[in-house]
């Protein structure tokens, strides 16, 4: 049993966990960090990208010994049907600066050196312990954890829930739902290694450039979903996720979905000849704005993944992790140093920083996308992506079709798919969600 | 829809780190004599294929390839069909890349 009293605990090693301990250790305060795994990343999942602004604000000099994989410079969006993709691509000699803007990163590595700063910072970070429930009292308030290592319970005055996306310990303590399957993708992933040489020809870099795709269409089977290639130095992480409710009622199983994507032709030459070192799976949060539990409470707070904060259209959420747990951090410490109780009344601070911040303002301001995404997934992830297709095929395909009647069979051919009601509804409720 | 012969999960799974908690599985079926219709999705939902029947048509779950996604938790968990934990600290898949 471990004696001491923590002015915070934090659980979890990811990204919203990391920012959290390592703001409160830098401002003096006594951390106790749990993390389950046999080190920080070990159990942690993403694509993934590292947005430096959200890190800087964290680590300043962070370039100088982070374990980066490459600088972004190019982007792509994929349109796919079963044999094409349109694609939508930016590639800009800006995005080669000195302090990139985004990175490639792989988790594992990276959260180990994100949690040695933790360490150095002053905070105490126990690995393979699993916090099993919070300690509360006899009003509910959460005052500490209970773990599988130590009996007993270790106290703290407040504790950073920062559990991740299937975090356990809220729900048990009803502190917020589970997630349901209409608001959480599967997302599987495998990590193909090539040479180096190799993943720069076939992707066209130089140096440590990098570039991610992000694909969607037919790849999903109908179901709302996103295939995802990004190129890291020696290998390439290559995924797909869809909604679990799209799962649950199709029957369609996530490796075959993996499996389809890779033998895809745009897809198949540029992992060709790879060996396949881990393959992994892991929830995304995808509800929303309309899905955010409650925040805070008497002597806790949620942060990252876990508060289901994650931008679906813009595919960010490991920034609004390490944001809404540096805001996190920062709410509690000015409660420590103005000597006020972690009361609900007084952790407020924190909901209204997030609402101030990029967080929430972004969150907000895609809150009907999830919907119309998930229950028109046919139209968008199926119909659409087939009638694009068809229709860029038409315009290159040259064979003396006067291009007057061309255009007429493609307009022809959306109509009949979705109808002129269909087609203006579906414009107006993307365009409604979206602005 | 059939699951294709042509993908194997084991083979996916064998490059992956564990350290198997033998005789201590996180997750655990609720006895049942016929698979409610979560239990039944599970086969086919979970990435790692830990679900399967057993000759008397009942869901049995193995953990040891589990990459503890939550996903059967979320479908089966709220039915009470399935009891889900996170294995003990230090157990479980250890990510190389992750």
């Amino acid at each position: 049993m471990i004696e001491e009293r923590f002015d915070a605990i934090v659980v979890g090693a990811g990204m919203a966990g990391n920012a959290a301990a390592l703001t409160m250790a830098k401002k003096g305060m006594k951390v106790l960090q749990l993390e389950r795994g046999e080190y920080a990343g070990s159990k942690n999942v993403q694509g993934a990208i590292l947005y430096a602004d959200m890190l800087e604000k964290l680590i300043p000099e962070f370039r100088e010994d982070a374990p980066l994989e490459r600088h972004l410079v190019e982007q792509r969006f994929w349109i796919m049907d079963d044999r094409s993709h349109v694609g939508l691509h930016y590639r800009s000699e800006d995005f080669n600066e000195e302090r990139a803007n985004r990175y490639t990163i792989i988790r594992a590595q990276f959260d180990r050196w994100f949690s040695s700063k933790v360490r150095e910072a002053g905070a105490t970070v126990l690995c393979e312990t699993t916090v099993t429930d919070l300690a509360q009292d006899a009003y509910g308030r959460v005052i500490g954890v209970r773990t599988d290592r130590q009996h007993g319970e270790i106290h703290a005055d407040v504790v950073v829930l920062a559990e991740g996306v299937n975090g356990l310990l809220g729900t048990r303590a009803r502190l917020r739902e589970r997630p349901k399957p209409n608001k959480v993708a599967l997302a599987v992933k495998e990590m193909h290694f090539l040479p180096r040489e190799t993943i720069e020809a076939r992707f066209n870099l130089s140096g440590d450039e990098g570039v991610v795709i992000e694909a969607a269409g037919t790849i999903s089977g109908g179901m709302t979903g996103m295939g995802f290639i990004y190129a890291n130095k020696e290998c390439i992480s290559l995924g797909i996720g869809c909604l679990v409710a799209d799962f649950q009622r199709t029957g369609k199983t996530p490796y075959e979905l993996l499996d389809r994507f890779k033998r895809h032709p745009s897809v198949a030459p540029l992992i060709e000849g790879s060996e396949v070192k881990e393959y992994s799976a892991h929830l995304i949060p995808e509800g929303g704005y309309k899905a955010i539990p409650q925040l805070y409470g008497d002597g806790w707070v949620v942060a990252g993944d876990a508060a289901q904060l994650n931008n679906a259209i813009h595919r960010e959420g490991s920034n609004l992790a390490m944001t809404s747990g540096r805001i996190a951090a920062e709410a509690i410490f000015q409660m420590k140093s103005r000597r006020l109780a972690m009361t609900a009344e007084n952790l407020a601070l924190y909901k209204r920083m997030l609402d101030r911040s990029f967080v929430l303002k972004d969150m907000k301001k895609y809150k009907d996308m999830p919907r119309l995404m998930h229950t028109n997934s046919q139209n968008f992830f199926l119909t659409y992506p087939q009638l694009i297709s068809k229709a860029m095929q038409t315009y290159l395909r040259v064979d003396g079709t006067p291009k007057s009647e061309k255009q007429k069979s493609t307009l022809k051919s959306f109509v009949n798919a979705r109808s002129w009601i269909g087609l203006f509804g579906d414009a107006f409720r993307f365009a409604r969600a979206w602005r | 829809m059939k699951v294709e012969r042509s993908v194997r999960v084991e083979d996916k799974l064998f490059c992956n780190r564990y350290l198997v908690d033998a005789g201590r599985p996180h997750i655990k079926v609720r006895a049942h004599t016929r698979p409610s219709p979560q239990l039944l999705a599970l086969l086919k939902a979970c990435p790692a294929r830990c679900y399967d029947l057993n000759d008397k048509g009942q869901v049995e779950v193995t953990v040891d390839g589990c990459m503890e996604c939550g996903t059967c938790r979320v479908i089966g968990e709220p039915t009470g069909d399935i009891e889900w934990s996170y294995p003990r600290g230090g157990y479980g898949v250890l990510f190389k890349f992750g």
